[in-house]
């Protein structure tokens, strides 16, 4: 199939006003008669349902929460990009395309980034205009940082929290239209199958998470705002909840799954303290500008701060290596994300980890709180500091803090057009679960960004030249064989899932899946491990579909039930993620191919052979997928090595 | 660590439920709560018996759908955070933990430890927003908001939903929720225009989920994993007085 990316032509700054105005519209009185049906209600999911909403489409927006107050977007804690430039520091919409260009290793589209740099500065009026608190001046104008080392002030927030007022806020619009009666909320509901007739997405099949019932919803669009798969890992810093089934079952049905090998690994979290371990949390990336990291020089000072007989501040200053800061001497400790994750891996790898796993090394504030005072450390920091503090019970004032690299955020994602309209006419995914703006690595504040520039202003003017083009007419009921089918197939399926009872939990075999994946298919990978852990992912299906223990019943609430099905669909996307991994036969952003780095160990792209999404096509269960290319071209940038010494 | 768990479990909102005991051998300090609840749902799971369902998804203390009341504590003995943010170094050896869901009528039981939290919502959709349609905000710097102000509503805007706050009261009232929302968008700029008619309508949707009057007791804010202030619910109070003095809404 050849993919059509669909970029407007014409210079870059008036691709995105020419496309709107090409897009055709639905007449106002008409708008009432088609149905969208928006799944998740994160920042994408409930700014594109209150925007429909308010543009007079019906809207069904479905949730496995209990509200949608709680999707994870809430989690976000550093700040949002806009191109504002109040500054007057030289921003641009221009440079933000272009960091964000550069920032993912070339590998996004430049009419995408570049729409959504023109878009940023709407979303910051949209977000004050609802009343998100953002932080102020006391003249009362907007505050903004600095944030994962760009060079001017862009970044706007509230507080560590600026995920959730801006989640807050793309709710309480959704809630404004719920209350309008344009918006019907399906909370604690989870979409399993997508509904394809005629070539066309015709709706979901979901599961009502309290009573168990299988059921059809039928409507002319249908929206994914599901985030991303990071919990393939099993641990990562994405909430318990967060999955990919719904993009996975989408994906089955037709729509390509784009670069799913591109995963982010955020450096600063806190260590992993046991087998129980559920998740991860992140610490958040401004503490690198004042901490410095380092571990041990010698193995032996490691093992014996591992085995707790000397505390890291019994090392002289001559016995720390502080890594980041000798490897790269003009960025030092402010090094993006992939390279500061991996250098914190290596060394590890070499036992000079602490931590009693070894798997940790330390970002020390001593010299900042000696320069600068605790005071104003704790005034920048101190409710992070509380948070350490709280999961590990050290105190980072007196020992320094550990921390080690997690799963954070895919790139990876279900592939879109320029009208963010998958493979499957009809089916559109956004933020996370699209793969378009990000490239091979996500800058830090991009993700809010993205998420509210798709769901606010980039799907109501996209989604109705579809509907335009189908009219009203062409929906199909929920009675229809179509709908049937794929009911009775769900129901199979969570039939076999209860019937198997074998012997081991769901968690269980997650957590397996969760160590090949980070072992093999992680912060670094070869040709070699990539080949061994298809076929231990391949040997695990077996043993979940054979051995998995999922007690109780169907028509009920049955958590272990509905972990269980995500666990089978993370299961088939980890072997696309390891075919994805070693198709890239190259190193870019978060994708490491041991392979291919440079003489000093940096990450070596291949412009002439790889710079274009990989696009998988399901081709049916147990077939390999097939590889689908869309070239990406670059007219405004210049490709260049990155180079952060 | 060795735990005694007593449990809340209910089949679902049409059984009676009771509680039951669980022992644990191996408890590691540095769990999570959450996670010794994991840990109990595998022995559990692998003993063939019914695991404990419990809502809780973050992990990091945001999303606000944990919600335990431990030993007669919402979210447990910490101030300031939520069950997931509590771990285990906080009990001792040979401890006996009493873990039941909240307790409130317009919070009916899901299953085990889950409840129903929706009425929350319906607060929110009764005029928790400012009404607002996308792309007819002006430039955002032409609001100005003093940072004291800006403050002040951020203090209000971080609550999380979670409901503690009801579960904490002798009344089982909503006040401390229904209040962070009023009050943060009656002190702001942009929610001025609506303020008199979003009291209203608020407090009038909270008696309507059959939430209690206020207790002064203040244990809600004391209970609140984000700390929010009692001073909110002051404001609403003077809000909703000044509403129903001077009200533009003739039916009352």
């Amino acid at each position: 199939m050849k993919l059509e990316s669909k970029i407007p032509a014409g210079p870059l700054a008036e691709k995105w006003s020419r496309h709107k105005f090409s897009l055709k519209l639905v007449n106002p009185a008409n708008k009432r008669k088609y149905e969208i049906i928006v799944v998740g209600t994160g920042l994408a999911g409930a700014s594109a349902a209150a925007s429909l909403a308010e543009l007079g489409y019906n809207v069904k927006a479905f949730c496995f929460q209990d509200s949608p107050r709680r999707a994870h977007s809430i989690a976000a804690q550093g700040g949002i990009n806009a191109a504002k430039n109040y500054q007057n520091d030289g921003d641009s919409v221009f440079r933000l395309f272009y960091d964000t260009i550069k920032g993912g290793d070339y590998r996004a589209r430049e009419g995408n980034v570049h729409r959504l740099a023109e878009v940023s500065v709407n979303i910051i009026d949209q977000c004050v205009a609802q009343g998100v608190p953002f932080a102020r001046e006391y003249g009362g104008t907007l505050a903004n940082r600095s944030f994962g080392g760009a060079q001017v002030s862009r970044t706007f927030y509230a507080r560590g929290q600026t995920g959730q007022q801006l989640l807050l806020g793309a709710y309480s619009a959704l809630s404004r239209q719920v209350a309008n009666g344009k918006v019907k909320l399906y909370p604690r509901t989870e979409m399993l199958d997508l509904v394809v007739e005629g070539g066309k997405a015709r709706g979901i099949i979901t599961r009502n998470l309290i009573t168990g019932k299988i059921e059809s919803h039928s409507a002319h669009a249908v929206l994914l705002c599901t985030g991303g798969y990071g919990n393939v890992f099993y641990l990562s810093t994405n909430a318990m909840g967060s999955n990919v089934t719904a993009a996975w079952r989408a994906h089955k049905k037709g729509a390509f799954f784009g670069n799913p090998c591109f995963t982010q690994i955020h450096p600063t979290c806190i260590p992993v303290s046991g087998h129980y371990q559920s998740k991860l949390t992140l610490m958040s990336e401004s503490l690198r500008n004042d901490g410095r990291v380092w571990a041990p020089k010698s193995k032996e000072d490691a093992v014996r701060i591992q085995k707790g007989e000397i505390k890291p501040t019994d090392l002289a200053e001559d016995a720390r290596d502080y890594f980041l800061e000798r490897r790269y001497p003009a960025f030092g400790n402010l090094v993006p994300r992939d390279v500061a994750s991996r250098n914190a891996k290596y060394v590890c790898d070499e036992g000079r980890g602490v931590s009693k796993t070894g798997l940790a090394v330390y970002l020390d504030f001593a010299d900042a709180i000696k320069r600068d005072g605790r005071k104003t450390i704790e005034a920048k920091y101190g409710n992070l500091f509380e948070m350490y503090e709280k999961i590990t019970g050290e105190n980072p004032y007196e020992l320094p803090m550990m921390i080690y690299p997690a799963v954070h955020y895919t790139m990876g994602g279900l592939w879109v057009d320029y009208n963010l309209m998958t493979t499957i006419p009809g089916l559109y995914a956004l933020g996370e679960a699209n793969f378009s703006d990000h490239g091979a690595n996500r800058l830090g504040a991009s993700a809010l960004m993205q998420g509210l520039a798709d769901g606010y202003f980039v799907i109501p003017y996209t989604v109705g030249d579809y509907l335009a083009t189908i009219g009203p007419a062409d929906k199909i009921p929920v009675d229809s064989p179509a709908f049937r089918e794929a009911e009775q197939k769900i129901q199979d399926q969570v039939n076999k899932l209860l019937s198997i009872k074998g012997e081991r939990p769901v968690d269980e075999l997650h957590k397996e899946l969760g160590h090949i994946m980070w072992e093999y298919c992680g912060m670094s990978r070869t040709a070699e491990g990539l080949k061994l852990a298809k076929q231990k992912i391949q040997a695990l299906k077996k043993e979940f579909w054979t051995n998995v223990k999922v007690l109780g019943d169907a028509e009920e609430m049955n958590q272990a039930l509905e972990q269980a099905a995500r666990v089978a669909d993370f299961i088939e996307l980890g072997e696309l993620m390891v075919d994805d991994a070693l198709n890239r036969e190259e190193s870019c952003g978060g994708h490491f191919r041991e392979e291919h780095q440079t003489p000093d160990g940096e990450a070596l792209r291949d412009d002439e052979n790889f710079a274009y999404v990989a696009a998988w096509e399901f081709k049916g269960e147990n077939q390999p997928e097939e590889l689908n290319k869309e070239i990406l071209e670059f007219e405004n940038v210049k490709l260049t090595q990155r180079s952060y010494k | 660590m060795k735990i005694n768990l007593k449990v809340w479990r209910q089949k679902n909102n049409n059984t009676p439920g009771k509680l039951v005991e669980y022992h644990l051998d191996n408890v590691s300090e540095d769990m999570s709560f959450l996670e010794m609840f994991d840990v109990l749902n595998d022995s559990l799971t692998r003993k063939g018996e019914d695991p404990v369902t419990f809502d809780h998804d973050c992990r990091e203390g945001i999303c606000g759908m944990c919600s335990m009341y431990i030993n007669g504590r919402a979210h447990g003995p910490q101030t300031g955070a939520t069950t997931c943010q509590l771990h285990m170094r906080s009990f001792n050896d040979g401890d006996t933990i009493v873990v039941e869901p909240w307790r409130a009528r317009s919070f009916p039981v899901i299953k085990d430890l889950m409840v129903d939290r929706s009425a929350f919502d319906r607060i929110i959709q009764s005029g928790g927003y400012v009404s607002v349609n996308t792309g007819s905000a002006r430039d955002a710097n032409e609001i100005l908001v003093p940072r004291t102000i800006a403050d002040e509503a951020m203090d209000a805007a971080a609550c999380i939903g979670c409901g503690a706050c009801v579960a904490a009261c002798k009344n089982a009232s909503a006040m401390l929720f229904v209040s962070a929302k009023v009050s943060q968008l009656a002190i702001l700029p942009q929610g001025h225009s609506e303020h008199k008619e979003r009291a209203e309508r608020m407090v009038a949707q909270m008696d309507a989920e059959g939430f209690g009057a206020c207790s002064f007791t203040g244990a809600c804010s004391v209970e609140c994993p984000k700390s929010i202030s009692l001073d909110h619910i002051a404001r609403m109070n003077r809000e909703y007085l000044g509403a129903k003095l001077s009200s533009d809404n003739v039916q009352g």
